[in-house]
């Protein structure tokens, strides 16, 4: 599919890989730079949870939504998550309307994936009554604007509207609307960080046109105490060995500057 | 997830046995046959344990719908799909979110190693079934296709060969069983590489682990892939060992 679009992007990639190999940024940022982030919760009145994450122009709005459900036969005495991605077709050219795409469905597997094996949600702290009532959270992003690398923002957005989650009041195992029960219990703070290989320079925190460069992408899920609980390589390009340990090095410090930062911003009220 | 009533197995017993009798660092059984379909440009048949799969190439031929085809190379789909009888419980058999992640990424790690851009426009189109299975299947999908793919004569730079790595109980181990899966501190991370570089085309892991885990896994997998190439190429020449002895005893 070659759009008037694309064929733009192609142009400038060329632009982008020759600032890369000489160690600079079309934007000036170094390689291992992250864009400015920035956090706003309360978003939404309706949710239980809500946050819009900017990574530079990038931006994602989440949502959390926890609803009282039948747990799953196999683990009836948990409760569960889900995870969703919508790329809104307002938030880029190339994104249309309709079912979820496998860019979407890759992406929220991704974040999901991080999530639920960090254990970040004590799934058996929300079962309600064994095999019959749990709480399903539903974390539901809306990326806004696409400037670049949607993983690690929706990641963020997902993060920091778990840390304004509220949990909504029960009466005999039935929602009351508008009434709280304290906040979310979140054991840990998983956070993505995204590298791209462009040429054969790894960077991280990609743009737009970066992402039109780049030959491969891999995705880290970090958390507290230098564990890792996802990883992902997609694009048609490889990492060698020592490439992904690299990646992974960075991915812890990458991942402690992004947790503190998700503290200040999302960490207080609510 | 499961075995939450009883105790934990033991994972790795005293004298380095795993719960089916396998090393750590030791596969199931791989069976590979090519050429299996007629109709196919190219077809393989493989059994990875209770894994079985069976893989059918075809193409490079024009991309359709149009506007799919892109002048500078050809596109790559890989569709990796579950029968319905292929798990304990009835998978439903419409495509779900996992069977389209999982043919997205494979797909990737075909597109460094064939030559796309000898055919623009074009597709190559590789469909792979499980018809049974037990852990570790997308590796087998690929470790199959990657046959299927020499079989259809598809110039590649190198095969694909796959295999899982994980942690179970505390101990990294290749080739995870379904049983290794279910341990409550499972990682499973596939893997991907062109055997004669060592480039990861496919990369991916959910669980908890430390780099240092990490390092032992990685160089754990790296030797596997090997080992599953070895098994490839034999597939791969075992057609043509048997086209010629059926030749020669056409002669006499």
């Amino acid at each position: 599919m070659s759009t008037k679009e694309d064929i733009i992007w192609e142009l400038r990639s060329e632009e982008v890989l020759k600032s890369i190999k000489q160690g600079k940024r079309m934007d000036g940022r170094d390689l291992l730079d992250y864009r400015t982030l920035k956090i706003e919760t309360n978003v939404s009145e309706n949710a239980d949870g809500s946050a819009r994450a900017f990574l530079g122009e990038s931006q994602s709005i989440t949502g959390v939504k926890m609803i009282v459900d039948k747990p799953y036969p196999d683990n009836p005495d948990e409760g569960t998550i889900s995870v969703g991605v919508e790329l809104l077709p307002l938030a880029s050219p190339t994104f249309e309307s309709g079912p979820p795409k496998t860019e979407a469905i890759e992406l929220s597997r991704v974040v999901d994936r991080g999530i639920r094996e960090a254990k970040t949600l004590d799934f058996k702290k929300l079962s309600l009554v064994a095999g019959e009532k749990c709480w399903v959270v539903f974390i539901d992003s809306y990326v806004i604007n696409h400037a670049g690398n949607l993983f690690d923002t929706c990641s963020l957005s997902s993060m920091a509207a778990l840390m304004n989650c509220r949990v909504p009041k029960l009466e005999e195992n039935k929602i009351v609307r508008g009434e709280f029960e304290g906040k979310l219990e979140l054991t840990n703070l998983p956070i993505l960080t995204t590298f791209a290989k462009i040429g054969n320079q790894i960077v991280v925190d990609t743009s737009y046109a970066e992402e039109k460069a780049m030959s491969a992408r891999f995705s880290i899920a970090t958390f507290e105490g230098k564990k890792f609980s996802a990883l992902q390589k997609g694009g048609h390009g490889s990492f060698t060995q020592s490439e992904v340990d690299h990646c992974i090095d960075i991915a812890f410090e990458k991942g402690d500057e992004l947790r503190s930062q998700l503290k200040k911003f999302a960490g207080g009220k609510r | 997830m499961s075995n939450k009533n009883n105790e934990e197995p033991v994972y790795v017993n005293k004298q380095g046995l795993r719960l089916d009798g396998r090393k750590v660092d030791e596969t199931r059984k791989i069976k590979i046959t090519s050429g299996v379909l007629p109709r196919a440009d190219g077809s393989c048949y493989l059994e990875w344990g209770q894994n079985k799969i069976i893989a059918g190439v075809y193409g490079p031929r024009e991309a359709l719908p149009a506007h799919t085809q892109d002048p500078t190379k050809a596109n790559v789909n890989f569709v990796y799909r579950m029968a319905s009888f292929s798990v304990p419980d009835r998978k439903n058999p419409k495509p779900g979110r996992r069977d389209i992640e999982i043919s997205k990424v494979c797909g990737e790690a075909f597109e460094k190693t064939i030559f796309l851009e000898k055919f623009p426009n074009a597709v190559i189109d590789i469909y792979v079934e499980i018809l049974d299975s037990n852990a570790g299947s997308r590796v087998a999908a690929i470790t199959a296709a990657s046959v299927a793919l020499a079989d259809a004569g598809i110039p590649m730079r190198d095969m694909v060969a796959a295999v899982a790595v994980g942690k179970a109980g505390g101990h990294i181990l290749v080739d995870l069983n379904k049983d290794e899966e279910d341990a409550s501190d499972a990682v499973d991370m596939p893997m991907a590489i062109l055997p004669s570089t060592e480039e990861i085309v496919l990369l991916q892991m959910d669980g908890v682990i430390t780099k240092d885990e990490w390092t032992k896994a990685i160089d754990l997998g790296l030797k596997a892939c090997k080992k599953v190439y070895e098994l490839q190429k034999n597939a791969l020449k075992e057609k043509y060992i048997q086209a010629e002895s059926s030749k020669e005893n056409k002669v006499e």
